[in-house]
């Protein structure tokens, strides 16, 4: 795996291809870039044949052990790894420990165990556990087995480093085993940076990870809901320092668009795309503004309908914070970037979701369709939210790219805050 | 094997007993073709191609129900792509959401739903009886207490045919007043006298007649000369179709079969034949033997989202502990996209994560239900319909001694012997 960067700029983020990615080589992929999110390597209420309605799907697919453990013993069986187990075909397979989307309860980590929770609940993993996991599954990257548990506020500073310590021994002997496993030969490794919210650990950590033979880093405890973003701003940007150029990093549990925008600013790479994936839950739809190839000039007025509509959703969603202040409330709640198709006044709209898109759900369906659906619990509107939430999400970073390469960013920021400049 | 084509509503005048005005249906030639391509030499098979007004059907055909104007977690696409031609919607459940004012604006439930191809719609009597408890038969219609505002609603001929022109189906059934098939007794007698009258406002309320057909529903419970009587009447009227009501509602088999096969025997050839409400695949090989040409049911997608996949040698519990670590496709033999992808094992562990798992079943029991009728329609076309008959029954009997009686000699009744 390498990263070739085409433009790096402190402050407007990095931007680049990694090549080289999987078993054959032979995939890469831009960033800053997402992965593509799923439950068990199926993005949630998608078929494949619903999935590939989408034109431009990301080359990785994120599957996790907490969907996974469970099923150990099937795929040992199984032999042929979890991409073969799920029906997928052309995609990478990155293995994560969590799912961002299902944050799971603490206090179960030991000095030698993680623990993961599936649909039968607490599984316990040592590092042999952990990787006797990733040989059944086969990926073309996991994440190394972390002590991921100090995100919380008011996290001791005996704890945050108890954690730091953990994470990198649990490293070290996931490299152990991984060096010594023919099944693992040709997959990548990718070492988890935690450390709090206490700067001189987060580059303790980093300094020390980026030692050891890794090829990428996974930024952990650092997710939505666990500090504002001025925080994780300053605690990336001193984590990155530490990081070597030519190595992705991923940061996981963030999602929401202003608060990816941030963290490209100070060096991420790489997102999950569990975001749209909870607006969906809601029922919600992705529906901010990311054009940027418009006359500046213009650019206030600029797609009229998805403006105006979001200029209603500020009266009703009163409750959720304006433009980028970070609320450290529960992730399920509405944000400004979306659309609630549950409110009746789309009960008559026969518009698309989002005018313009592309998206299967745009061009064959309207906001009163899916609202019908939504208040009637039909499961057709998880279907198509999931289409249109994944096709705008994939929209947006190919704005970011575009941006990033263009010196836009601020003018990004701007249309996806819905700053006017008059 | 005989070929015809007859064009339906082009029929001669009956005169009627009836109070109702049935000119205005009468003046009107019906949007719906029947053109009959074989019958079987043997039963009372036939396959036909019905010319509706989106498209056309070729029968025996299986209806998927797509209750409230979507085919649970399918898209169109989907749909259309698995060959299904026609699909139901209920208008007592879109009567009450969007309702019929929203429908229209957004070009009925064609447009509504973005499906180009055929639909049917009930007349929402159905459901009145089966979900609304506090519901009241009169003369007038069925009053009920809606369920969302407790409002008391009346569910009159002239409603459910209001609402069904608003969704603009290409087939709406007629209100009838419909009894459990357990019940017995005078009720049975008024019920079928009743939906006689109703079909009757239903002709004279129809604002569409020239695109959407209305179909006549047989009455008369489990008594043969209740429904022999009802056949009699409802015949008369030039409707374009007729369906057979008020069965598979938990009745013995033995008088399933032999109500249908009554209706069957007097209903005019050159009309289409739906049994409503069957859907299991023995059920619909018999029936097609006896003569039905359509057939719906909710069974194949609601047991799909319990993670029952049907097989041709029965059903298949995803769920169950033994599928864990079965690496073969759900049918082995089976073209669906998910039979083509997918293991047993693979979506019996989907099932713990994902809704998708119950679409994925979905998909594969529709194209179980299409293709179990492609394959009767062909053996009949190829006039060989006794023998897809006795190879059916092997394959989904493990042995001769577990064939349902009633199938036996509902199939013997049509000259085909199972051993």
């Amino acid at each position: 795996m390498k990263l070739e960067l085409a433009r790096v700029v402190r402050g407007t983020g990095r931007l680049g291809v990694l090549r080289g990615l999987g078993r054959t080589a032979q995939h890469s992929l831009e960033v800053p870039g997402c992965l593509l999110y799923t439950h068990l390597g199926a993005v949630p209420h998608l078929t494949q044949d619903t999935l590939h309605t989408l034109s431009s799907l990301p080359s990785v697919t994120q599957v996790t052990l907490s969907n996974i453990a469970e099923h150990q013993e099937v795929l040992e069986e199984f032999k042929d790894g979890f991409r073969k187990f799920a029906g997928l075909h052309d995609t990478l397979l990155y293995c994560s420990l969590h799912d961002s989307a299902a944050p799971c309860p603490t206090g179960y980590t030991t000095n030698k165990t993680v623990s993961v929770w599936g649909s039968g609940g607490r599984i316990e993993l040592t590092v042999a556990k952990f990787m006797a996991l990733q040989k059944a599954v086969q990926p073309d990257w996991y994440q190394s087995m972390a002590d991921g548990e100090t995100w919380q506020n008011n996290t001791s500073r005996k704890r945050v480093r108890k954690s730091v310590d953990r994470t990198l021994a649990h490293l070290d002997e996931c490299l152990l085993a991984h060096q010594n496993s023919q099944e693992l030969e040709g997959v990548e490794v990718f070492g988890v940076v935690e450390g709090g919210d206490i700067p001189e650990e987060r580059v303790r950590s980093a300094r020390e990870t980026a030692k050891r033979p890794v090829a990428g880093f996974c930024l952990d405890g650092l997710q939505t809901g666990s500090m504002d973003q001025a925080l994780r701003t300053q605690l990336i940007a001193a984590v990155t320092k530490e990081l070597p150029e030519e190595k992705p990093r991923l940061l996981q549990g963030v999602g929401r668009p202003d608060e990816v925008l941030a963290c490209v600013e100070v060096g991420v790479d790489l997102f999950e795309s569990f975001f749209p994936f909870q607006v969906t839950e809601r029922g919600c739809a992705l529906c901010f503004s990311f054009n940027i190839s418009l006359d500046p000039e213009r650019a206030g007025r600029a797609l009229p309908a998805v403006l105006e509509l979001n200029e209603d959703e500020r009266d009703t969603a009163g409750e959720t914070q304006h433009n980028g202040d970070v609320s450290l409330d529960d992730q399920t709640r509405m944000t400004s970037f979306e659309m609630n198709l549950k409110d009746k006044r789309y009960h008559d709209d026969f518009r698309p979701l989002v005018e313009g898109c592309g998206c299967y759900c745009c061009k064959n369906h309207q906001r009163a369709y899916l609202h019908h659906l939504l208040v009637t619990n039909e499961l057709l509107a998880g279907v198509l939210l999931t289409i249109h939430n994944t096709a705008h999400y994939q929209g947006f970073f190919s704005a970011l790219r575009e941006a990033v390469a263009g010196d836009k960013l601020d003018i990004l920021r701007r249309r996806v805050l819905r700053e006017r400049k008059e | 094997m005989a070929a015809a084509v007859v064009a339906c509503g082009a029929g001669t005048h009956h005169t009627s007993e009836s109070q109702m005005p049935l000119k205005k249906a009468l003046s009107a030639a019906s949007p719906l073709t029947l053109r009959i391509v074989a019958e079987c030499s043997v039963t009372k098979a036939r396959a036909c191609d019905l010319i509706l007004p989106h498209s056309a059907v070729s029968t025996p055909v299986f209806m998927p129900v797509g209750t409230q104007g979507t085919l649970k977690g399918i898209t169109v696409d989907q749909l259309e792509g698995l060959g299904c031609q026609i699909c139901l919607g209920n208008t007592y459940h879109l009567g009450m959401r969007p309702g019929p004012d929203l429908i229209t604006k957004a070009n009925g439930l064609h447009g509504f739903m973005n499906w180009g191809r055929n639909l049917l719609t009930d007349s929402g009597g159905f459901q009145m009886v089966s979900l609304v408890e506090l519901s009241e038969v009169t003369e007038e219609g069925v009053k009920f207490k809606s369920p969302y505002d407790d409002k008391e609603i009346l569910l009159s001929p002239e409603k459910s045919i209001s609402i069904q022109n608003s969704l603009g189906s290409d087939i709406m059934m007629q209100l009838d007043d419909v009894v459990s098939s357990t019940v017995t007794g005078p009720r049975v007698e008024e019920a079928m006298h009743r939906s006689i009258r109703w079909l009757d406002r239903c002709i004279a309320a129809n604002k569409n007649p020239n695109k959407q057909n209305l179909f006549a529903i047989i009455q008369g419970g489990l008594n043969a000369d209740l429904r022999k009587a009802c056949l009699d009447e409802m015949t008369r009227r030039d409707v374009p179709g007729f369906a057979i009501g008020g069965l598979s509602g938990g009745e013995e088999k033995d008088d399933f079969w032999r109500m249908v096969t009554l209706s069957t025997d007097h209903l005019p050839r050159e009309k289409p034949r739906y049994l409503m409400g069957v859907g299991y695949a023995v059920d619909l090989v018999v029936c097609v033997a006896l003569g039905c040409d359509m057939f719906d049911c909710v069974f194949p997608t609601r047991t799909a989202r319990f993670g029952s996949a049907l097989v041709p040698w029965g059903s298949l519990q995803v769920k169950h502990k033994q599928y864990a670590k079965d690496f073969q496709p759900i049918d082995p033999d089976c073209q669906c996209p998910t039979c083509k992808r997918h293991t047993r094992a693979y979506l019996h562990a989907l099932f713990k994560s994902d809704t998708a798992a119950m679409h994925h079943i979905t998909i594969h029991n529709i194209a179980y239900q299409l293709t179990l009728m492609r394959s009767v329609r062909q053996s009949i076309v190829e006039d060989r319909l006794p023998e897809f008959i006795r190879t059916f029954m092997k394959r989904m009997f493990p042995s001769r001694d577990q064939y349902p009686g009633w199938a036996v000699d509902a199939l013997a009744s049509v000259n085909v012997t199972v051993e």
